[in-house]
């Protein structure tokens, strides 16, 4: 019989605090054969990144296992010396990390930091290993690696450094790769240019994945197996598509139904939260640790323990940690989507009109002048926006979309265009010089729930603040009924108005941060990325609360996203961006159907979809996106499109062709090409 | 690079032009004056005086001309090379500031060569392990040298190892010519007071470096701990003990006067104690130029040296 990989057996991991012993993993299992990929999945906190951690023995000094064993290749680890750790260490079992930027040394240049893997393991010369070195680099298909070798890590893009971190754990050949959400901190193009990457690895070498990511859809792209985790156990196992198709366990269903995939829509098929939200280590409930969100709970039977894995069939590999799977009715449970009804848009309420802004930077150069650039964070931006009405505004790192708020917020002064709120221009207006009326019509929920809220105040105090400066209300009775309105409506208690910011979860702080910007009655609010920084359960219940709130106000949301799937499920018209100009706009069924600008179609195609339903058309673009800074002549997406025409694209800027009313495409293409293209999703048919 | 030196010496100059007018505006006036005839005639000499002796005196020594003038003059001296001369002495201050400079050079360069391998070698070992007993015991040994005043140290070291053990002697004045025993006890005085803080520095320096995530690839790389703490965490983790270490240079000259004065080592910080309770303007203008080049030139080798170490903001 073949002897797995890598084998945990009933494993249980602690953290030892103040508190006392937290258990962080519980009872966890997995077997591993050799070239198997299995993927891990779970939201943050429940334990996926103290497996791996867990697997490569470092636990810092206040972890420890404290239950079960884990076999590599059919010996303990436990039992091993720190000689013999070290050995396997970065030689046979490697590790690809979460932030590449991170995980590199700054101080080394990257020659050195890839060529002591072999040194140190197998003992050969440094001009060998160097000679090995840069050949892994050419495998990880990186180009110029001669330079990428003399270069420091911050010399080079996020895209690349992640490169570099894999061919540092391939340079020994190891038995087992473990990859440690390796793209969450990628743009979605880098990302799925990575992704291929690792399949690839996977499919050559026979080395052995564990993949860890909070992205379903990813895990579905490259592991056979999945383990999904909730707070700090395994609560489902088995063939990936077993249990995307047929899922038995509540928690994974709940997952499920919150995450945007392509049959969802706001209107017709809202999506279904989880309610609640994941218990801390020290505070889980008796029985299931998943009881208080389930609507399946049955008193009696979730409510103790034991709680073994258990087959969903006499000797499937698919497995479940839920007492009443065969109770549950699991295809009545499909759909319990309430519809809702299509708003309308009213009048036009923003226009903006070839808005651009340019920043000068001076570059420090060696020498006593340094040269001076211009960054073109916007260049002619022209779209509209009505009332009731949802643009998303759709790109990656660098395409402008954060420059282009802070001109709409007053942060920033246009450099030319104009922006038109009502009848007011606000391209020139700075914040400051801006009425209280008019700032409480524009307003905005920040990314990072995190960092925008005062850790001093009350929250209460926060949001009564902006009720009282915008002058909705002044006497304080009323204020308090405001307050207290607002947070109904954000469906927190009234009681969280006397809580600081620390006291609440990210979901909750942003549902305050949603509170605060709609508390002076906008007419307009910027999201910028309000779900990005919160877990996929959480993210669809925001959402949905916001477009609760915006239906209720006929507000006007401009949704800035990287996400293409939250913007395909909940805008009504999207703009795509890149390196500072519109590549494309128009309703979002006509974004997301042919005719494409070809950006946009490789930005669908880089969207990983968590359904086995699902085909997608394979593009993947070479190369990295282009520093603002320094953007490619011509059309700025020239230096990684799939249909660059020499002569032409790198020359002249792409003429604007419109194939609908507000469906307009900037691109060289003929009109012909552009129309004969092949839609990149399609739903196979069951 | 060059633009930053550039403006830096440019800053220089201006501190230098300031400081020189406002001591001169102060030294100016009858008052100060008048100390320097009581110091160097003595009181009853001066209040026997008449208006026209003391006014005699006061051109016979430069001082009745008008302030401007005497800047000027002083000042075209400087450009020259001409300090002036020490009232006090009664020579050139060139050469008084150049020797007491040297002096106090030796000193600093023996503090140093002791201090840096001592801080950085313990502060590296107490950082390797956050809350290691190790750690601990460095620590509470740094903090405790430390919190020590240098004039509680130097009493400290006079008793046990001049009088109680008469190892070394006592004063450190040089009176019979130079003797390297005599510098002994200013040494040590210097070293344990300032090796807490530069330790307590590297210390912190080295544990963050310690938990951050490519130390933990550095690790489970594989590599032998040896390497991870040599090659990976040291460069990091020297950045910031190197420019504060850079920036003792100035504490060294200027902030030492109260162990020059203890133990009567005729260096630049007694110098400056002498001159400034004498009125010796000139002198003290002198010390004033080479203490504001001193902490200036320090500053730069300390930005520049953290552009060369820290390769994430070298120029260019």
């Amino acid at each position: 019989m073949e002897i797995p990989v890598l084998e945990c057996r009933n494993l249980s991991i602690s953290y030892y605090t103040r508190q006392g012993e937290v258990p962080a993993v519980v009872d966890f299992n997995l077997r591993l054969m050799p070239g198997e990929a299995h993927g891990i999945v779970g939201e943050s906190g429940c334990g996926k990144s103290t497996v791996a951690l867990a697997i490569m023995n470092y636990m810092g000094r206040n972890g420890a296992i404290v239950g079960g064993e884990i076999l590599f290749e059919g010996r303990d680890m436990r039992t091993m010396s720190a000689e013999e750790l070290r050995q396997i260490r970065g030689a046979k079992i490697a590790m690809v990390y979460q932030e590449p930027m991170a995980s590199l040394n700054p101080s080394m240049k990257i020659a050195e930091q890839l060529a002591e893997v072999p040194m140190y393991h197998e003992g050969i010369g440094e001009a060998e290993a160097l000679r090995r070195a840069e050949k892994m680099l050419v495998q990880v298909r990186l180009p110029d690696p001669q330079r990428i070798m003399n270069s420091y890590p911050h010399q080079i893009s996020g895209g690349q450094q992640q490169r570099v971190v894999i061919a540092m754990a391939l340079l020994s050949n190891p038995r087992l790769l473990l990859l440690d959400e390796p793209t969450t901190a990628l743009d979605v193009t880098v990302e799925a240019g990575i992704v291929d990457l690792i399949k690839e690895i996977a499919r050559t070498t026979g080395t052995s994945l564990i993949y860890i990511s909070h992205n379903l859809g990813l895990i579905l792209e490259t592991c056979t197996r999945l383990t999904v985790m909730y707070s700090g156990e395994a609560v489902e196992s088995g063939d990936i598509h077993a249990v995307f198709d047929e899922m038995r366990h509540p928690y994974t269903r709940g997952l499920f139904n919150s995450i945007p995939l392509p049959g969802a829509d706001k209107n017709s098929r809202p999506l279904v939260a989880i309610r609640g939200q994941l218990p801390l280590p020290h505070a889980r409930p008796a029985g299931c640790y998943f009881a208080p969100r389930c609507d399946h709970f049955a008193a009696g039977v979730c409510d103790h323990r034991p709680l073994p894995m258990r087959a969903v069939a006499e000797g499937a590999s698919h497995a479940v940690r839920c007492a009443r799977f065969a109770e549950i009715d699991w295809a009545a449970a499909t759909l319990p989507h309430t519809p809702r009804e299509k708003v309308l848009a009213g009048e036009l309420v923003l226009s903006v009109e070839e808005l651009t802004k340019h920043y000068t930077v001076e570059s420090s150069g060696a020498f006593l002048v340094g040269a001076r650039r211009t960054v073109k964070a916007n260049e002619q931006i022209s779209f509209a926006a009505r009332e009731a009405e949802t643009v998303a505004i759709v790109g990656e790192s660098g395409c402008g979309k954060s420059t282009f708020a802070k001109v709409l917020m007053g942060l920033e002064d246009a450099t030319s265009g104009r922006v038109q709120l009502g009848d007011l221009d606000l391209a020139n207006l700075p914040v400051q010089s801006r009425n209280e009326r008019t700032i409480a019509r524009l307003q905005m929920i920040f990314q990072n729930p995190f960092d925008t809220l005062n850790p001093s105040h009350t929250v209460g105090a926060q949001i009564s603040r902006v009720i009282r400066k915008f002058g909705v209300e002044r006497d304080p009775e009323k204020v308090e009924a405001r307050l207290n309105q607002l947070l109904d409506i954000i469906k927190l208690p009234r009681e969280f108005a006397h809580r600081r910011p620390r006291q609440l979860s990210g979901g909750q702080k942003q549902r305050i941060g949603i509170a605060r910007a709609f508390a002076g009655d906008p007419k307009v609010v910027i999201a910028d990325e309000p779900v990005s920084a919160l877990d996929v359960s959480v993210q669809a219940a925001v959402t949905g609360l916001l477009m609760d709130i915006q239906r209720d106000n006929r507000t006007t949301l401009l949704f800035i996203s990287h996400d293409l799937s939250v913007v395909r499920y909940l805008a009504d018209r999207v703009v795509v961006m890149y390196l500072g100009r519109i590549m494309e706009k128009g309703s979002t069924e006509e974004i997301f159907a042919p005719p494409y600008h070809p950006y946009t179609e490789a930005l669908l195609a880089a969207v990983p979809i968590a359904d086995t339903s699902v085909r997608k058309r394979r593009i993947v673009l070479s190369g990295e996106i282009p520093s603002p800074s320094n953007p490619p002549k011509g059309c700025p997406f020239n230096t990684r499109c799939l249909y660059m025409m020499a002569g032409t694209c790198d020359a002249i800027p792409p003429p604007q062709r419109e194939f609908a009313a507000g469906h307009v495409i900037a691109c060289h293409l003929p009109r012909e090409t552009l129309l004969a293209m092949e839609p990149v999703i399609s739903i196979a048919p069951a | 690079m060059l633009k930053l030196i550039a403006s830096r010496l440019l800053q220089m100059l201006l501190i230098m032009v300031v400081v020189s007018l406002l001591l001169f505006l102060i030294f100016d006036s009858d008052k100060f004056k008048k100390q320097i005839a009581v110091a160097e005639l003595g009181g009853f000499a001066v209040s026997a005086l008449s208006e026209q002796d003391y006014e005699a005196w006061l051109e016979k020594k430069g001082l009745n001309v008008a302030f401007y003038e005497r800047y000027a003059k002083w000042a075209s001296g400087v450009a020259h090379g001409n300090l002036g001369r020490s009232f006090e002495k009664n020579e050139p201050v060139l050469s008084l500031v150049a020797e007491r400079l040297t002096n106090t050079g030796i000193l600093a360069f023996w503090v140093f060569a002791l201090m840096i391998p001592l801080s950085l070698g313990l502060g590296i070992v107490a950082g390797m392990k956050e809350g290691s007993k190790r750690d601990r015991v460095v620590s509470f040994v740094a903090v405790f040298t430390t919190s020590l005043p240098e004039i509680a140290t130097a009493i400290i070291v006079t008793v046990v190892f001049a009088l109680g053990l008469r190892w070394v002697p006592a004063n450190s004045s040089m009176v019979n010519g130079w003797d390297w025993r005599q510098l002994v006890l200013p040494v040590m005085t210097l070293v344990l007071y300032d090796f807490g803080y530069v330790a307590r520095m590297t210390r912190a320096s080295m544990a963050e470096v310690m938990t951050s995530q490519y130390i933990r690839t550095a690790v489970l790389k594989g590599l032998p701990y040896r390497r991870v703490i040599m090659r990976h965490a040291l460069r990091n983790a020297l950045i910031a003990p190197f420019t504060i270490i850079v920036l003792q240079l100035n504490w060294l000259l200027s902030g030492v006067v109260v162990v020059e004065v203890f133990f009567q080592y005729a260096g630049f910080g007694k110098l400056l104690l002498d001159a400034a309770l004498f009125g010796d303007v000139y002198v003290i203008q002198a010390a004033t130029l080479v203490a504001v080049c001193v902490a200036v030139v320090s500053q730069i080798i300390s930005d520049v040296g953290y552009t060369l170490l820290n390769p994430r903001i070298r120029f260019g």
